[in-house]
């Protein structure tokens, strides 16, 4: 499957020609592109052919656009979704991944992010959470914890953050996993697990960004951010025993959902039939 | 939608509507979404990536009172500056009016064609009025389709005055990199090069002004000797024609134009009336929006004068119009 032995496998997948990548120095980016790329080569794609990816905009949006030989949609902030939507109605043989910050799906664009799940819509999105609007210098997101300083909040943030695994459960996705760039094989295994689902998967991969939201945390390297993840993530099983406050500051991670329900296509599917059925009587 | 092995979809809101049309043309398909002012408001943004990504996609606003909420569901024709500058940036547009059943239909297939031949978004600009008439419309049995041209060698996306003819297919292995940032004619995110930024979108502008020309769609009557000129579009130019009637019994010759095209702005049609009729009225509902680019275009001797209605939704009536054509025809 490789190139040859000299070669990252990764380098099978990406636009050679664009690189070197422009994520800073101690980016989870490149860590997650690594991980999504991997599943791909062990579901057995040898291209990237089949696979349409959209984004928005923040330094997520680069990983598929334009990393990745395939075809990519790069879209206004927040509206990678329902480009999404159109590429996925008007070809359900291409699989479609959407890659997004958390300020561009959970900020700007959340409502098309809850209307996907409601939807079921067969679409991956890929949620890098990095808790901070990082491309544009470090404002205050709506995944910030609470107290912490940045470009708008200078005195320490003084809203909640948002839980958008929780909500995306509640919103009715199929397919919902949470995990950090510490858990490099889960979110591999994620990628894999969503991929093979139909209807909505989801998979929020907490993201260090270490040059615009760790150094305001004391962390300017991405190791002690990585190491920050390790020692504050809490498997899901383990957090349903836990009160509420005990869980101030800690990311839980693991599997949120995992169903088989009918996707929008589908649906939809059903309905032409149903449609074409009663034309005929 | 389903019987035709189509889809029809309620989305959360037009800013997503119009992101859908944009993805579902790129996945291969025609596509077009319709609202009415407010929706096209948040639909611009997204219209502005369509002409980026030179999008090939169609835009139904039908017009109502404004600003904000205005006055929902009464007519109006006040969105024609919204058609041309809605969007951030530099651009043209095509925006196309129909004043009729008929022309909702053949105005509608007009605008897919244009969308293909120009990979631009292209508006449907109508109005309440037009749009919620009954009317009786006959169907060609030939119906002129421009399909869509699979692009398969770059450049994809345009650069000066070279613009792809066609676009590339999604699915075939052409790693299709499409963008709403500056990008060279391969889709490549250019955000700092000043010339391949004014490249694109001098290339975006002139492939549609070039097309000034063979854009203009209008209907002409007595414009080749008149005593005094009409320019109007929409749902105002039905009481056009029965105004002229009005005062033809006064033996009044009117040169009226009705434009089909808004954008590009027909400039020299719009030329050819003001030097036959020393007068040209331009009658529209809103607060003079159309007269601004008709004054702008006509020689300085030519008077313009403006006439508007604007709120309750009424369209002109004929002896709006007939009174303000004998006030100010020159005898």
């Amino acid at each position: 499957m490789h190139l040859s032995h000299d070669l990252h496998f990764a380098r099978t997948y990406l636009r050679e020609e664009v690189l070197p990548s422009p994520f800073c120095s101690g980016c989870g980016c490149g860590t997650l592109a690594n991980c999504f790329l991997k599943a791909i080569e062990e579901t057995g794609y040898k291209d990237l052919k089949r696979f349409v990816f959209c984004s928005g905009i923040g330094c997520s949006a680069w990983i598929p656009s334009p990393h990745f030989r395939a075809d990519t949609i790069h879209v206004t902030h927040g509206r990678s979704i329902p480009v999404a939507l159109g590429v996925k109605l008007a070809r359900p043989e291409l699989k479609v991944v959407v890659f997004g910050g958390d300020g561009d799906l959970a900020g700007i664009g959340l409502n098309h992010l809850i209307q996907a799940a409601r939807r079921n819509l067969d679409v991956m999105v890929i949620m890098v959470n990095n808790m901070i609007y990082g491309m544009t210098g470090g404002q205050v997101a709506p995944t910030t914890p609470l107290n912490v300083k940045t470009s708008t909040t200078p005195f320490g943030s003084f809203e909640y953050p948002l839980d958008a695994s929780r909500l995306m459960v509640a919103s009715g996705a199929s397919y919902v996993a949470r995990w950090t760039t510490f858990h490099a094989i889960q979110v591999k295994e994620a990628v894999k697990e969503g991929l093979a689902k139909g209807g909505f998967s989801f998979i929020e991969v907490v993201t260090q960004c270490p040059a615009i939201f760790g150094r305001r945390l004391g962390m300017e390297d991405g190791r002690r951010m990585l190491h920050w993840f390790r020692e504050n993530s809490i498997p899901i099983s383990k957090a349903e025993d836990m009160e509420g406050t005990s869980l101030t500051g800690k990311i839980v991670v693991g599997e949120f959902v995992n169903i088989e329900k009918p996707g929008l296509l589908r649906n939809l599917d059903e309905l032409k039939r149903k449609v074409t059925r009663a034309e005929h009587a | 939608m389903p019987s035709l092995g189509g889809v029809c979809v309620q989305l959360e809101d037009e800013i997503a509507s119009m992101g859908a049309v944009i993805g579902a043309s790129w996945g291969g398909v025609k596509s077009m979404t319709a609202t009415s002012g407010p929706g096209f408001s948040l639909m611009q943004e997204n219209i502005g990536l369509a002409i980026m990504t030179e999008t090939p996609c169609v835009v139904v606003d039908v017009q109502r009172v404004g600003p904000s909420t205005g006055q929902a569901t009464k007519c109006a024709q006040g969105d024609i500056m919204q058609a041309r500058w809605g969007t951030h940036g530099d651009h043209e547009i095509i925006a196309l009016a129909p004043d009729s059943v008929q022309e909702m239909f053949t105005l509608t297939v007009k605008a897919f064609n244009l969308s293909e031949q120009y990979r631009t978004p292209v508006i449907l600009l109508s109005d309440e009025i037009i749009s919620h008439l009954r009317e009786r419309i006959d169907l060609p049995e030939h119906i002129e389709v421009v399909d869509r041209r699979e692009l398969l060698q770059p450049p994809f996306f345009t650069s000066g005055n070279k613009f792809p003819k066609g676009m590339p297919p999604l699915g075939r292995g052409l790693a299709v990199s499409v963008t709403g940032s500056s990008h060279d004619s391969l889709g490549i995110r250019a955000t700092s090069d000043q010339d391949i930024h004014r490249k694109l979108v001098e290339g975006l502008a002139s492939k549609i002004s070039r097309g000034r020309d063979s854009l203009t769609d209008f209907e002409a009557t007595g414009i080749e000797e008149c005593d005094i000129g009409v320019i109007s579009f929409g749902c105002t130019s039905r009481a056009v024609y029965d105004a002229i009637e009005i005062v033809a019994e006064r033996g009044i010759k009117v040169g009226h134009l009705r434009l089909r095209t808004i954008w590009p702005f027909p400039e020299e049609k719009i030329r050819e009336l003001t030097k036959v009729a020393d007068v040209v009225l331009v009658p529209e509902m809103n607060l003079g929006q159309l007269f601004l680019e008709v004054e702008r275009v006509a020689p300085e001797s030519a008077k313009i004068v403006p006439l508007n209605k604007v709120g309750g939704g009424l369209m002109f009536t004929p002896d709006e119009i007939s009174s303000a054509i004998l006030r100010n025809v020159a005898r």
